[in-house]
């Protein structure tokens, strides 16, 4: 499988390691991303906060890249940035005026043809590999999956999952192996870009989702947005409270590539503020436990099945001598 | 040569401000066929008519054009005039130059040229205008009425006190609709069920009422007056001749765990059950999907898994193999009261909308909907009129209500406002503290709508005398924190964002129209909105008939309505049939479409575009009996002179009384040589 890759300024920067678990778990998953060649800012945050004009004209020029290079999809990893390109793409489908004010802008052929996906539809599309793969590699694991505010709306443009309880990325975890919590604060706001400039409301956000979480009996809080990412984790000494356990918080890619047991390192995951090292730990645990219990179940298998042999050899001559 | 009158009205100065009148009065007075021709201020008002009924005689007029407003205003008003001096009434006509001409005009000049060439247009018309004689057409003077809610009963009644059969078909075992779950009412808090069970009993009593509950209109042919209709009285599994209510066999029945309707899921019923203690009538029902001896049946057992009730039964009134069996009746006018239902918050939605996941309602228990709560606080009710949590059974003291559920709420695909539910959450408000004194009341609201007799008075009470605690703004988000449910919302009056606990939530949802309400509106060829609520033919003049003659309203099926609303509008309606059946026979408009047998060939295009079913087949036989053709008839009880037949007719055999081609083609001839 083929599919056009939009990573954005975050996975090349302050994301890296988003953009590092997602590349490793498509070579695992024989999917290859073919990076938009020229690709430029989607105009997430400062571009449409400044002109609705600019908020479409940006990702339609990478939309137009992405057609002109021949794909039919494109992955944009960044909620923010896969907010963008399917939120123009729906306004250019509706609103004929834009469209042709969009066309000059552009100045080069542009039809709009380019289906935009999140991480999220891509990974459910191959949960049955994943399943296969990890097999329930991260068992007992329990995580809380945080979709936060921007994955899964606007409702109607972003119509792959319910606005308000959306199952897809704990579809995606089950998949691992890993038990998903039930939990209150799947879609809050994080705080999103108000990070710098009022970082206390951002503290207060984090603060009552991680405490959520962790009530819910989370070990990790797997997230898909290089926003809510860098608020949880980087802000996360701010949000905790002496004592408590540090609560890793991992793209759902990393959580993937562990269930398919590609090693941290190939993911990136040291560049995390919080110590992903215990939940690392953990996941050898429940792999190495997910083995051995294969491994009983396989030898018992065999036993029954040599005993059903050894029966089957015994049983006719027992029954000549009766 | 004609001898027609033309009359110019200035409507004061809705046409006399852009239409030169006067001028268009001269110019017409000179036309070949025109022997008068005059205009005046206000033609419609009594001197006016006076000057149109004198000309008529004095001037020896057979037409007469009254140019003025659309037809639809005072056609009637003219053709009576016209009429009391003996002329036929459909040889006057009304020339449009209101609507059409002085109000989408701004040059006088050329609105006043174009009002003459509307004019001339239909004194062209006129010449060819006949005497046409109303059509008569005779009436079954039975009714029916469909639904037994509040209005359902109360149209029957009124109907049935006025000398009049009526039957009333009721779908569930019982009749009473939703007014039978309330507690006690705004906007007097009386007991709902004191008030309604005594009406109840009286419909039941009525000599004039053949009541069939738990039945369904199945089929509905004929028109006005004259309709047949099938009704399936579904399989009780009870004799419901032999049958007295003593209630043995619901006592018999091992099956306890039937959720019950009438108690929203909130209490238990038995698989042979009569809805609630007063139902009318007071003949049980087996519901057979919860039925062990027809569950086993349905398995291909042949054996009879259980008879208990049978056993029970000291009159052999059960009956297994009863089948849905159906009724026939001749119908003069319906009523329909089908009611509404609530939104389904929970996870099952309807097309088109999305429902409220952000609630967790079916997920959280205690939180409920607005039925729900009425359950709880009706002393009949599963917790004798306790207010209490369904999860714990623990009553709760931080209350909290939520409004327009599903209401103005375009994004969930509901636009309208539910209209009673700023009324019924102050009542809860008021309920809930008389029963819980230390407990505290919350309401998000988006605005309080209490237009009503005593009804501001009454969410005012519920605020100063009863602490009701209001709040405006939306709740974004519910969820449950152990025992607590966190109420996460946004105060817009302060603009602070708020986080509150509460132990039980009650969600005013939106009203909509009854499941499979479509169905029924097909059947009766009567038109429903986009929402599926019956249309009503005018929203202000015509408010409780609808567009197919004969088919009238009553109650929430057309729009939420309380219960006022909802009896007022019943006993409209049924002065509406009653009206209509004073009469021994009906009288129609002859502008309708007739079929000349002669040169119909019997393609019966007709028959396919015609919009109300209005033609039939007739046999054309020679003297000897034998078939010569099969032709298109008009059924005129039937027709509603809209046209399409004549407009498809490939042959010219079908015209329209009033409008033939003659007389359209005239009048267009008048505008373009
Ligand atoms: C929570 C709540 C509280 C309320 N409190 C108040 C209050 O305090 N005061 C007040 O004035 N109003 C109140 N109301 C409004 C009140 O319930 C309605 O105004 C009233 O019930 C409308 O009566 P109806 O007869 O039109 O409809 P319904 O009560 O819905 O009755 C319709 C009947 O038609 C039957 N039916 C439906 N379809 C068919 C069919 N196809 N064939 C045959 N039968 C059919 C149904 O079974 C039902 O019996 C409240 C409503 C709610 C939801």
């Amino acid at each position: 499988m083929r599919i056009g890759y939009y990573p954005g300024c975050s996975l090349h920067a302050t994301s890296r390691e988003f953009d590092e678990s997602l590349r490793a778990t498509a070579v695992a998953l024989d999917v290859e991303l073919a990076e938009i060649d020229d690709w430029s800012c989607c105009g997430a945050t400062s571009g449409h906060a400044t002109s609705h004009l600019l908020s479409v004209a940006l990702p339609a020029r990478n939309l137009a890249l992405a057609e002109e290079q021949g794909m039919q999809e494109v992955l944009a990893p960044c909620a923010a940035c896969y907010n963008r390109l399917a939120s123009a793409s729906h306004s250019l489908r509706e609103d004929a005026g834009l469209e042709i004010k969009i066309k000059e802008i552009l100045a080069r052929p542009f039809a709009n043809t380019v289906r935009v996906r999140n991480v999220m539809e891509l990974y459910r599309s191959l949960i049955p590999q994943i399943t296969e793969k990890s097999a329930g590699r991260l068992k007992g694991m329990k995580v809380a999956c945080y979709y936060g505010c921007l994955l899964v709306r606007p409702p109607g443009v972003l119509a792959f999952d319910d606005a308000e309880q959306p199952t897809s990325m704990d579809e995606i975890c089950r998949a691992t192996g890993a038990t998903s919590v039930d939990w209150n604060l799947k879609v809050e706001c994080c705080g999103g870009a108000f990070s710098l400039s009022r970082t206390a409301s951002v503290i207060r956000l984090g603060r009552a989702i991680l405490e959520d979480a962790r009530k819910a009996g989370a070990e990790a809080l797997i997230v898909a947005c290089p926003m809510c990412h860098s608020n949880l984790d980087f802000r996360q000494s701010a949000m905790t409270q002496s004592g408590e356990t540090p609560m890793p918080v991992l793209f759902l890619s990393e959580l993937v590539g562990m269930g398919l047991g590609l090693s941290a390192r190939d993911m990136g995951m040291k560049r995390h503020f919080v110590n992903t090292g215990p939940i690392e730990k953990r996941a050898t645990e429940t792999a190495a436990q997910v083995a051995a219990e294969a491994a009983a179940k396989a030898a018992k298998a065999a036993e029954t099945a040599a005993k059903a042999t050894a029966q089957a050899g015994t049983a006719p001559a027992g029954k000549g001598v009766a | 040569m004609a001898r027609i009158g033309v009359f110019v009205c200035h409507c004061g100065e809705n046409i006399g401000r852009t239409v030169d009148c006067a001028r268009v009065a001269n110019e017409l007075r000179d036309l070949p066929g025109v022997a008068h021709s005059v205009d005046y201020k206000y033609m419609c008002s009594d001197p006016g008519q006076s000057i149109v009924k004198q000309a008529i005689r004095e001037k020896n007029l057979d037409g007469v054009i009254v140019a003025a407003c659309s037809p639809h205003m005072h056609e009637k008003t003219f053709r009576r005039a016209v009429a009391s001096e003996g002329l036929n009434p459909f040889l006057a006509e009304m020339a449009n130059i209101r609507e059409h001409c002085s109000w989408i005009h701004e040059d006088r000049e050329k609105a006043t040229d174009k009002a003459i060439e509307v004019c001339r247009s239909i004194v062209e018309k006129v010449k060819h205008n006949v005497p046409l004689e109303t059509i008569r057409i005779p009436v079954t003077k039975r009714a029916l009425v469909i639904g037994a809610g509040i209005a359902g009963i109360q149209a029957a009644l009124d109907i049935a006190d006025g000398g009049v059969e009526v039957v009333v078909v009721e779908k569930d075992p019982s009749i009473g609709g939703h007014m039978s779950q309330l507690s006690e009412t705004f906007p007097t808090l009386d007991c709902s069920q004191c008030i309604l069970t005594p009406r109840m009993v009286e419909l039941y009593q009525h000599p004039n009422v053949k009541l069939i509950t738990y039945a369904e209109v199945e089929e509905v042919s004929g028109y006005i007056g004259n309709f047949k209709v099938k009704i399936r009285q579904k399989a009780r599994s009870v004799d419901a001749d032999k049958c007295n209510g003593c209630g043995a066999c619901a006592k018999a029945c091992p099956n306890k765990k039937v959720p019950s309707e009438f108690d929203t899921g909130l209490g238990t019923r038995t698989a042979i059950y009569v809805p609630f203690p007063q139902a009318v009538p007071n003949i049980p029902v087996i519901d057979r999907a919860a039925c062990a001896l027809f569950r086993g049946r349905a398995k291909g057992l042949k054996k009879e898994a259980c008879a208990k009730c049978r056993e029970a039964c000291s009159r052999e009134a059960i009956d297994y193999d009863q089948q849905d069996t159906f009724i026939m009746q001749d119908i003069g006018a319906i009523v329909v009261a089908t009611g509404y239902q609530l939104y389904s918050i929970g996870k099952d939605q309807p097309a088109g909308l999305t429902g409220y996941g952000e609630y967790g309602y079916g997920t959280i228990p205690d939180v409920i909907d607005g039925m729900q709560f009425e359950r709880l606080a009706s002393a009949s009710g599963p917790t004798g009129g306790r207010i209490v949590r369904p999860s714990d059974g623990k009553e709760p003291k931080r209350i909290v209500f939520l409004q327009c559920i599903g209401s103005r709420d375009p994004a969930k695909g509901i636009e309208y406002c539910s209209k009673i539910c700023c009324m019924y959450v102050a009542k809860h408000t008021m309920l809930y503290k008389h029963k819980v004194h230390d407990g505290q009341a919350t309401v998000f609201y988006m605005d309080i709508r209490a237009a009503g007799k005593g009804y501001e008075e009454f969410t005012r009470r519920a605020i100063e005398e009863d602490g009701a605690r209001y709040i405006r703004g939306r709740v974004s988000r519910l969820y449950r924190d152990g025992e607590v449910i966190k109420v996460q919302a946004f105060d817009t009056l302060s603009g602070e964002p708020i986080l509150m606990d509460a132990d039980m939530v009650v969600l005013a949802t939106a009203m909509r129209p009854q499941p499979g309400i479509q169905l029924l509106a097909q059947t009766l060829s009567a038109s429903y909105d986009q929402h599926g609520f019956f249309n009503e033919a005018h929203p202000k003049l015509r408010p409780v008939e609808t567009n197919t003659a004969g088919i009238f309203l009553a109650g929430a099926c057309q729009s939420p309505r309380d219960i006022p609303d909802s009896v007022a509008m019943a006993s409209a309606t049924a002065a509406k049939v009653l009206g209509m059946f004073s009469k021994d026979q009906l009288e129609r408009e002859p502008t309708v479409a007739r079929v000349d047998v002669s040169l119909c060939a019997g393609c019966f295009h007709c028959e396919r575009v015609c919009p109300y079913g209005a033609i039939t087949h007739l046999e054309i036989r020679d003297r000897k009996g034998n078939l010569v053709k099969v032709v298109a008839d008009v059924n005129p009880g039937v027709c509603q002179g809209c046209g399409t037949c004549q407009a498809t007719c490939p042959s010219k055999s079908v015209e329209l009384s009033g409008f033939t081609d003659e007389q359209i083609y005239a009048a267009i001839n008048a505008l373009v040589l």
